[in-house]
């Protein structure tokens, strides 16, 4: 699938960020002319895996956060956030509704919303060695808009 | 992130605006928290109205909001919830557990 544009950002794992991200990802899909509904989706599944990140993968330090926003064929923005922090040891077990290892600001419902907002969720993960969350969401062509 | 209170007998309404997550949800619960606590209500409201924008975090903030309601053995109501907070809610299948309206 080609890649027609691509952005990335890093920022801390500071909660601070978590709009940031949001803000950033929306700027980058405004090309793609989502409606607002699709942008508030995009933000929504966006905050879910930055605060995943910042939350789980530094539990006692700060650490990097990257993420890579992608424009691919077929009008679909794919979204990529990844942190080098302690990884999830069982994936299958964290994607599972309400499940939390988090604090009483987390409801354990962040990879739900995200596979309920966006089009494809794909969660890699090595225990020591970090997580990429990657999404992807196709952006209904609008009638009359120019490409 | 402040919130508005109004208070009429063992009524309570109490407006929440602006970005909920998890960066803000830690302050909104502990307003939350004691504005029940002060007032002690038979029945509270939430008004969504003035909030901009939510995650899983905003989930969180009523689900701990029901249960400390559940401990006075009052009621708790979310009124005025804009679109994307409800999807969020929908999402989550928040309705089964508190009155959206």
């Amino acid at each position: 699938m080609n890649i027609i544009d691509q952005a990335t950002v890093a920022f801390s794992s500071r909660s601070a960020n978590e709009g940031f991200a949001r803000a950033a990802a929306a700027c980058f899909a405004a090309q793609l002319d989502p409606t607002l509904d699709e942008v508030a989706d995009i933000k929504t599944a966006v905050s879910e895996a930055v605060t995943n990140a910042i939350v789980h993968a530094y539990p006692n330090q700060l650490g990097r956060i990257t993420m890579r926003l992608r424009l691919l064929e077929g009008n679909i923005l794919e979204v990529q956030i990844k942190d080098t922090g302690v990884g999830i040891p069982d994936v299958a077990q964290a994607r599972v509704p309400l499940f939390t290892t988090g604090n009483e600001e987390r409801s354990g419902m962040g990879f739900t919303i995200m596979e309920s907002f966006m089009d494809k969720l794909t969660v890699r993960s090595r225990v020591g060695q970090g997580t990429t969350v990657t999404m992807r969401r196709r952006i209904a062509r609008r009638a009359g808009a120019a490409r | 992130m402040p919130i508005h209170v109004e208070q009429t007998a063992g009524q309570v309404s109490i407006q929440l605006s602006g970005e909920i997550d998890h960066h803000g949800a830690r302050s909104m619960m502990g307003q939350l928290e004691d504005a029940i606590a002060a007032r002690m209500p038979t029945q509270l409201t939430l008004d969504l109205s003035g909030v901009t924008f939510m995650d899983s975090s905003g989930i969180a903030v009523l689900l701990r909001t029901l249960r400390q309601m559940e401990q006075l053995g009052g009621t708790l109501r979310v009124v005025r919830i804009p679109p994307q907070s409800r999807r969020v809610l929908d999402a989550a299948g928040v309705g089964r557990l508190v009155t959206l309206e």
